[in-house]
This record gives C-alpha cells, sequence and structure tokens, in this order.
C-alpha cells in the first residue's frame, strides 16, 4: 500500500502548479483552471486522509467541495464572458481601468 | 436523540432568509418579459430578514445546536442580528437606488438574501467545511453584486479582480481545513479544540501548516494586508450600496468564523498565531489609513478605511480574551451601521451616468442638500471615532482590551492611525460645508424609505454612542464551549 506522505506530497505539488498557474498564466480561462486544479489538489488531500483514518468523511467532504467549485466556475466564467465583450480580450494584464 | 423541532431551532434565522430569496427568485423567474418589476420584492426580502432578526431574540440565550454543525449561541446571533439591520437597512437604501440604475430588482435582492443567507450560516457555523461553504454561498452572491451592472466595463472588471482572489483564497483556506481534518480526523471545531488542546506541547508541523492556510484565507477575506490587494479595486469598481454591504455584511461575517476559528479551536496554539496576527494587526491599521490619505476618490478612501477598521477588529482578536471578543462585536455592529450609511448617502448622490464619487464632487454638498451633508459628517465623524459618536466607543473598547492583554504598543498604533485617519475624514466634511461648487449642483430628491433608512442609522449611531451599556450587558460574545479559564500556554506573547 502506497504510504499517506505520498499521496500528501503529490498533492502538494499540484497544489504549487495551481498557485503558480494563477500568477504566471496570461489568460483568464487557464487562471481559472488554474484555481481548479488548486481545489482538485486539496480533494486529494482530504480522500488520502480519510482513507488513511479508515472512514469516508473524507470522500464525503470532497464531493461538497466538487459542488462548491462547479458553482464557483459557473460564476467565473459568467464574468469571464462578461468581462471578454468589454475588453475583446482575456489577457489580464489589459484590463487597467482600476489601478492594482 | 433530541426531536426535531428542537433540533432545528439554531437555523431558523438562517431559514428564514433563505426561504425570503427563493421567494424572490420564483418571483422573478415568474416575471412576464414586459411586466415592469415593481413588485415589492425588496419588503418580501425585508419580512424574511425581520423573520430572521424576531427568532434570533428568542434564541437569545438558549445556547441551542442544530446537527451538531450551527450553533445558536449569543455570539451568532449577535452577529445574525448585526447582518439582518445591515441586510434591511442595505435593502432600504436600495428602493432608490436600483432603479435608477436599472437592476432588475428580483435579482438584486435575491443576490442580498442569499448572501446573508451564507453570512448567517458563516457567523453561526461550528464546523469547518460548514464554514467553508457558508463561505462560498456569500462569496458567490457578493461576486455576482459586485458585477451586477454588466453594461459597465470596471464593475465587470471588479467583479473579475474580486472573484480570482477571492477563488483563490478560498483553496489555500481549504487546503488548511484538509490538514486540520488530516489531524483532528474532524472538521468540528469543539473537537478539534479539544484534540489541540492535547496537543499543546507538540511541535508537529503540519498543525503550523493548517494553522498558516486558514489564516491566510481569513486574511483575505477581511482584507488584511498583505492581502488586501482586491479591496480598493472591487469596491470602487461595484455599484456604491453593494461596496457598502460588502465592507460592513462580508466583514462581520468573516470576522465572526475567523474569531471562532481562531479563539476557540486554535486557541492551545494563541502561543504561535498571535505574533502574527499582531504583525498583520499592525501592518492593517498603518497601510490602510496611510494610503488612505493620499486618495482623491471617495469610495476608494473609504475603502483603505475600511481596511483600517479590519486592522482595528484584529486587534481585538490578538487580545484574545471575553473583552476582546465583546469588543470586536460591539466594533462590528457600530462599523456596520455607519459605514453603510456612510455608503447610503454615496448611493444617494450618484446619478445613472455618473456615480458623483469623487471627492470634488463633494464640494458645496452643504449648500446644495443641507441633509445628506449632515448626515454624512456624522457617520465620517464616527468612522474617526470621535465622541458621543459610536465609532468612539468601539474604538475605546479595543483599545482597552489590548492594554488589559498587554498588547500596549498594538494600542498606541491603533491611536495613532486614527488620529492619522481623522485627517482624510474631516477632508470630506471641509469639502461640504467650506469650498463652493464650481458647476451647478443637481438636485436629488431622496425618497421617503430611504430617509428613514439614514435616520436610524443616525439614531443607532448616537445611542451606541451615548448608552453603549445596554448592548454589552447582554453578554453576546457568550459561545457555547467557551473555554475561557482552561486555557493551555506554551510560553508568554510576544507583547511588544
Amino acid at each position: 500500500m502506497i504510504p499517506l506522505g505520498h499521496y500528501l506530497i503529490v498533492s502538494a505539488i499540484l497544489f504549487a502548479i495551481g498557485t503558480a498557474g494563477v500568477f504566471l498564466r496570461k489568460n483568464l480561462i487557464t487562471i481559472l483552471l488554474s484555481i481548479e486544479i488548486m481545489l482538485n489538489a486539496v480533494n486529494l488531500t482530504f480522500v488520502a486522509f480519510g482513507r488513511a483514518q479508515g472512514n469516508v468523511d473524507g470522500q464525503i467532504i470532497t464531493f461538497f467541495v466538487m459542488t462548491v467549485a462547479a458553482a464557483e466556475a459557473a460564476v467565473g466564467l459568467a464574468i469571464v464572458i462578461g468581462l471578454f465583450r468589454h475588453r475583446e480580450s482575456l489577457n489580464p494584464d489589459a484590463f487597467t481601468s482600476l489601478k492594482w | 436523540m433530541t426531536s426535531i423541532p428542537a433540533s432545528i431551532q439554531a437555523i431558523v434565522p438562517m431559514l428564514s432568509v433563505t426561504l425570503a430569496a427563493l421567494a424572490c427568485m420564483t418571483w422573478e423567474a415568474f416575471r412576464d418579459k414586459g411586466e415592469p418589476d415593481r413588485m415589492p420584492v425588496g419588503a418580501l426580502g425585508i419580512v424574511g430578514l425581520l423573520g430572521a432578526a424576531i427568532s434570533a431574540a428568542f434564541l437569545w440565550n438558549g445556547n441551542t445546536t442544530s446537527f451538531g454543525v450551527i450553533s445558536g449561541d449569543n455570539f451568532g446571533l449577535f452577529v445574525t442580528l448585526v447582518l439582518a439591520a445591515v441586510g434591511i437597512l442595505t435593502i432600504m437604501f436600495s428602493s432608490q437606488v436600483i432603479h435608477r440604475d436599472g437592476i432588475v430588482a428580483g435579482e438584486y435582492y435575491t443576490l442580498i438574501l442569499f448572501a446573508i443567507a451564507g453570512m448567517i450560516m458563516m457567523a453561526t457555523a461550528n464546523d469547518l467545511l460548514v464554514i467553508f461553504i457558508a463561505l462560498e454561498v456569500l462569496s458567490l452572491a457578493v461576486y455576482v453584486l459586485t458585477g451586477i451592472r454588466r453594461e459597465d466595463p470596471q464593475a465587470t472588471e471588479a467583479a473579475f479582480k474580486y472573484f480570482l482572489l477571492g477563488a483563490f483564497s478560498s483553496a489555500f483556506f481549504l487546503y488548511g481545513i484538509a490538514f486540520t481534518f488530516g489531524l483532528a480526523k474532524t472538521t468540528r471545531l469543539d473537537v478539534i479544540s479539544s484534540f489541540l488542546a492535547a496537543q499543546a506541547l507538540s511541535d508537529n508541523p503540519l498543525i503550523l501548516v493548517a494553522l498558516g492556510l486558514l489564516l491566510v484565507g481569513f486574511a483575505f477575506k477581511i482584507s488584511a494586508v498583505p492581502f488586501h490587494m482586491w479591496t480598493p479595486d472591487a469596491y470602487e469598481g461595484a455599484p456604491a450600496i453593494v461596496t457598502g454591504f460588502m465592507s460592513t455584511a462580508v466583514k462581520a461575517a468573516a470576522f465572526a468564523a475567523f474569531v471562532r476559528v481562531f479563539l476557540m479551536a486554535f486557541e492551545p496554539f494563541s502561543a504561535d498565531w498571535a505574533p502574527i496576527v499582531w504583525v498583520i494587526a499592525a501592518a492593517t491599521m498603518i497601510l490602510g489609513t496611510v494610503v488612505g490619505v493620499a486618495q482623491t476618490n471617495l469610495k476608494r478612501m473609504l475603502a483603505y478605511s475600511s481596511i483600517a477598521h479590519g486592522g482595528y477588529l484584529l486587534v481585538g482578536l490578538v487580545a484574545a480574551n471575553e473583552v476582546g471578543k465583546a469588543a470586536i462585536l460591539f466594533y462590528l455592529a457600530t462599523y456596520a451601521i455607519t459605514n453603510l450609511a456612510a455608503f447610503g448617502v454615496i448611493a444617494l448622490l450618484g446619478a445613472r451616468d455618473r456615480e458623483n464619487d469623487e471627492l470634488q464632487d463633494y464640494a458645496g454638498l452643504w449648500y446644495s442638500h443641507p441633509g445628506l451633508a449632515a448626515l454624512m459628517t456624522v457617520c465620517l465623524l464616527s468612522l474617526g471615532g470621535i465622541p458621543p459618536t459610536a465609532g468612539f466607543i468601539g474604538k475605546w473598547y479595543i483599545f482597552s482590551a489590548a492594554v488589559s492583554a498587554g498588547y500596549y504598543g498594538l494600542a498606541v498604533i491603533g491611536v495613532l492611525t486614527s488620529v492619522i485617519s481623522v485627517f482624510f475624514y474631516l477632508r470630506v466634511v471641509v469639502m461640504m460645508y467650506m469650498q463652493e461648487r464650481g458647476a451647478e449642483a443637481p438636485v436629488i430628491h431622496v425618497n421617503a424609505i430611504s430617509m428613514t433608512a439614514l435616520t436610524v442609522s443616525i439614531a443607532a449611531i448616537f445611542y451606541l454612542g451615548i448608552l453603549p451599556t445596554q448592548v454589552l450587558n447582554s453578554r453576546p460574545s457568550t459561545t457555547c464551549s467557551s473555554r475561557g479559564a482552561s486555557r493551555v500556554r506554551r510560553g508568554r506573547p510576544a507583547a511588544a
């Protein structure tokens, strides 16, 4: 059986990839996907811990997180579409009407 | 096994708001296309919120718990009452504003009500997973509210920035929950608390990782430095009344959960997090105030001011005693009413094509709208903490909590920054009274509902400022599993 630590390391790497994507990517859709990667990395952590504890709590929590992630993606994509209608661009550097 | 009616008592306030929201949504869905949206959906919302407030008053001192994860203790109920008040005032202000701005009433009120339902859930939640879901329920509604004027590019951009950083921080928060779950084998705050108390002397790095991630998530939501970058943008881009709503209600809900998680579950590790929160509180107060001085847009200035107020609230959290908890609650109530009223005035003064939120637009307001100018002055003085307004008592109480816990440095920083902040609040007052307006001022007619809301807020500001003891004597800070005396400390906190 694969030890718990391995799962945690994989999910930490996934989380780091997602975090890096949010900062480095120059496309709004890719940034949204990076956030999804972060959430799924957390899901992996939950499942790994749940399995290590020998109960299904972790897996049930994952369902909640997936639902939330779906709702979040729906709102996020709607906002991106609204933004694209105004700017005709998906590059975050083009949005400068508010100072950062 | 408790009987079903008893076990759902604690969720009645939340249920009442949710039902009102569903009714508003159904009404909007079945409205004919040509039919004007003049149906009193706002009144429906107020009924739901009043229901929440009344049921919260009935549950007072009851210490009910629903399903083990929602606790109707006084702490949560007090925040519920504040949230209901904020919601009612927001709806009253909106009655004039949203028709002017061409916002669809049904959608707008539905989102406000769902956001408040999420906030009440967050304030009364006793489980990390429930806090996360509540956080998302309220955040998703507020993201949409920020960008509800779809034709305005600035509002859409603000919504996106808010969404992006909000979703990003939720992921961190969730990762923190995952580690806590892995350690304590549960997400229930009371169980985590007893687990951590047993572990208080261990140096398990995972506990600190979980603590750090949760702290990052909360710091984003309450816009504490260095996670405040989204605040000025989101607050400036959103419609003024939505800004008022999210700068008060979201902050109140997030702080309630923050206090619950850190003063209940992670209390045994306060020696680890108190120094970090100390630094964050100091940085938040200083940055919010100093950058606020340089702003020329009133909404942006109040955004920085709300960052600074978040810092004062954090001082109460660092103090980590019963006085600190009560001080946070009192401060939340005063800040919520004051800030919402200030944004209400800004919203009322706007026009559809122009927001009129630059500092220049307020020149000579006293001559064109003496009533609004006077009300705005009271709000600004209260935000600055000048007696006899509520803001003064709130600040005094927070700083006395810090002093009684031995955090003199933090109290000194707090007093100094609030002195500086008076400068930029008074600048607006000087603008309103002592400058002539260059162009012809548009005459704005304020309807009776909005005027009532403003009058009630001002009355509340003076009431809380002159007779604060009644609120404080009602023991608002009692939590179900208040562990006060049985503290396990790993050492003296690093007081400056």
